[in-house]
């Protein structure tokens, strides 16, 4: 959709976006049962068992570190973690529930009362969490179809009982753009946190978005639907900016708009009603009478609070003190712990004193060439074939002039190919930068040969002509000519032609 | 406390239940005693009583995270009324 139509939206409207955000967590074992949680190369319902199938007298017992990583998250959430927590059963059928309810949290959940940070146009938005509670996950279903074209479908519980970290927001988004930053920070902490693979596309991460309209300076919120199905940060921007508009259209023709859940449907753009929403009341939630209160000793908390790794947002705070890098390359540095990481070990194995511009050049190269490359070949940082150490060496290289930054390219992407260490390539095949003040003056005088409309060009005063004789001589030295080396030379001898 | 008969089909909606007409009738009076008993309940002051949830004599019961093997998929669906292969088969269910 287009940024004019979404502003059209605006002027009228104020938009009011909350989310709900799901996320497996990373624990061994199912929620409630021994059921192994890695089950992604496996044969459909081999991770089950009578718990998780919800069989008649057995009962669930509670992953303690489910509850651990839930703290984890609630603090790093600044949230409250309240003395006495609770399970219930939200009640409903469906085939990918095998017991006929969730087991879920209702109105004592482990956390309450938090924010998370956004930076939206560089000024530092807070977003309310409302609470984060504890459920499992559901099965899933696959949708198949008979020779005759009658549909079915296929069930498959691995997925049942897997631990699930349910994070709901305040409406306190007023854009598709803040939700998705909203759902970038929240991915990157958790990610970081060691407690959730991230993965939207794959759906260990998912995002419930629930969108209403209001016209500026009503206090009342508007009638919400609920968007489902985005499974990417695009997707999330992209269905809300498109809900937006078709809520705006149909308010601006005297309609109203229906409570109901939308599905966004990426292929073509759009959201498509999917069921009327029930109503709260009819999941019947009652207390889970298989499973005891957990009562929050403070020294259980604080034990959790003390094994927290740095999070992203202070870890910025101290990219931008110690190494004095600006906040934007603070922010996406250390969102992600592994580029983090990478990005300080280069900074460490660099020459030179300065620890700024060690960390400036460590900071441009891994976001520029280096992040090129691993989204390229999609490879995680973890697994860069370059290590920290030998980045730093190349780069090292071009700072004491042994080679060009052209040529440090070149190596860079054919170190990443082979697998070779740079330094490697540049020993074997001699590689060097060209200050040969003899070689570049023979490039100069072919460059200027060969371009007599250039030369011509600069001769009229056109200070473009030279940028384009350096590129000449870059070309023909196949980028082995140092450009600081080459500009005296041709501008000598330029001057020399003129008189 | 009266339910109306339109509120004992839509619990029965609910809970997947087909009613004949004398079952809602007589579920309707049934249902109604229950809702009275709880009402005559909540009239009773109970400020400065701690909220009891659960009446178990236990609290943080819990386990290490700690994988153990799950049952032979024969067993796993014994109770499937269908099967597809190693999928439990089912009416089409529209997402």
């Amino acid at each position: 959709m287009a940024t004019d139509t979404l502003t059209a939206v605006q002027q009228e409207y104020e938009i009011v976006i909350g989310l709900e955000v799901h996320t497996q967590l990373l624990t061994d074992s199912k929620m409630f049962c021994s059921c192994n949680t890695h089950y992604a190369n496996d044969e459909a319902n081999t991770h089950i068992c009578p718990v998780c199938m919800g069989m008649p007298g057995v009962l669930p017992v509670i992953n303690k570190q489910a509850v651990d990583f839930t703290f984890m998250v609630g603090l790093a959430l600044n949230c409250s973690i309240p003395e006495l927590a609770k399970f219930d059963r939200k009640n409903y059928f469906y085939p990918d529930l095998p017991k006929g309810y969730q087991i879920s949290q209702y109105d004592m959940p482990f956390c309450v009362n938090g924010s998370l940070e956004i930076t939206v146009n560089g000024a530092i938005k807070k977003i309310g969490v409302t609470r984060a509670h504890l459920e499992e996950d559901t099965g899933r279903l696959v949708h198949s179809a008979n020779n005759w074209g009658e549909g079915y479908s296929l069930v498959d519980w691995n997925r049942a009982g897997i631990p699930l970290l349910e994070i709901v927001s305040e409406p306190d988004m007023r854009s598709p753009e803040e939700a998705r930053l909203y759902m970038q920070k929240l991915r990157s902490i958790l990610v970081n946190l060691g407690v959730s693979s991230g993965k939207m596309e794959e759906g260990s991460l998912r995002c419930d978005a629930n969108i209403s309209l209001r016209k500026h300076g009503e206090t009342k919120l508007g009638v919400k639907t609920e968007i489902k199905n985005m499974n990417s940060f695009r997707a999330v921007q992209r269905a809300l900016e498109y809900e937006a508009q078709r809520q705006m259209e149909v308010l601006s023709n005297g309609g109203v708009i229906v409570q109901e859940t939308r599905g966004w449907v990426e292929t073509r753009g759009v959201t498509v009603s999917q069921r009327v929403k029930e109503y709260a009341d009819d999941y019947r939630y009652f207390p889970e009478p298989d499973l005891p209160h957990i009562e929050v000793a403070r020294n259980w908390v604080e034990g959790i609070r003390s094994q927290m790794p740095e999070l992203p947002d202070a870890r910025r705070d101290r990219f931008i003190r110690d190494y004095a890098l600006p906040i934007g390359d603070a922010e996406l540095l250390a969102g992600d712990r592994a580029i983090a990481h990478y990005f300080e070990d280069t900074t460490a194995a660099l020459q030179g004193d300065d620890i700024a511009g060690r960390a400036r050049l460590a900071a441009n190269w891994v976001m520029g060439d280096l992040s090129r490359l691993l989204n390229a070949s999609e490879t995680e940082i973890s697994n860069c074939p370059i290590s920290a150490p030998h980045l730093a060496a190349l780069i090292d290289a071009v700072t004491q002039g042994k080679i060009t930054g052209k040529q440090a390219k070149d190596i860079l992407e054919r170190a990443y190919q082979t697998h070779e260490s740079p330094d490697a390539i540049i020993q074997r095949e001699g590689i060097a930068s060209v200050s040969d003040t003899a070689a570049i003056e023979a490039f100069v005088q072919e460059a200027v040969t060969t371009n007599p409309k250039a030369v011509a060009d600069y001769q009229k005063g056109k200070g473009n002509a030279v940028q384009f004789l350096i590129g000449q001589v870059m070309r023909l030295s196949k980028g082995s000519a140092k450009p600081d080396v080459v500009q005296p030379i041709l501008i000598a001898a330029l001057d020399k032609l003129a008189q | 406390m009266e339910l109306t008969r339109d509120e004992v089909m839509r619990i029965a909606q609910l809970a997947r239940i087909k009613l004949t007409e004398e079952e809602v009738t007589s579920l309707a009076s049934q249902l109604s005693n229950i809702l009275g008993h709880i009402a005559a309940m909540q009239e009773v002051d109970t400020s400065g009583v701690p909220i009891s949830a659960s009446i178990l004599p236990v609290t943080n019961v819990m386990r290490e995270d700690a994988a153990e093997p799950s049952l032979p998929i024969d067993e796993a669906l014994a109770n499937t009324p269908e099967r597809e292969d190693n999928f439990a088969r089912v009416k089409a269910v529209l997402e």
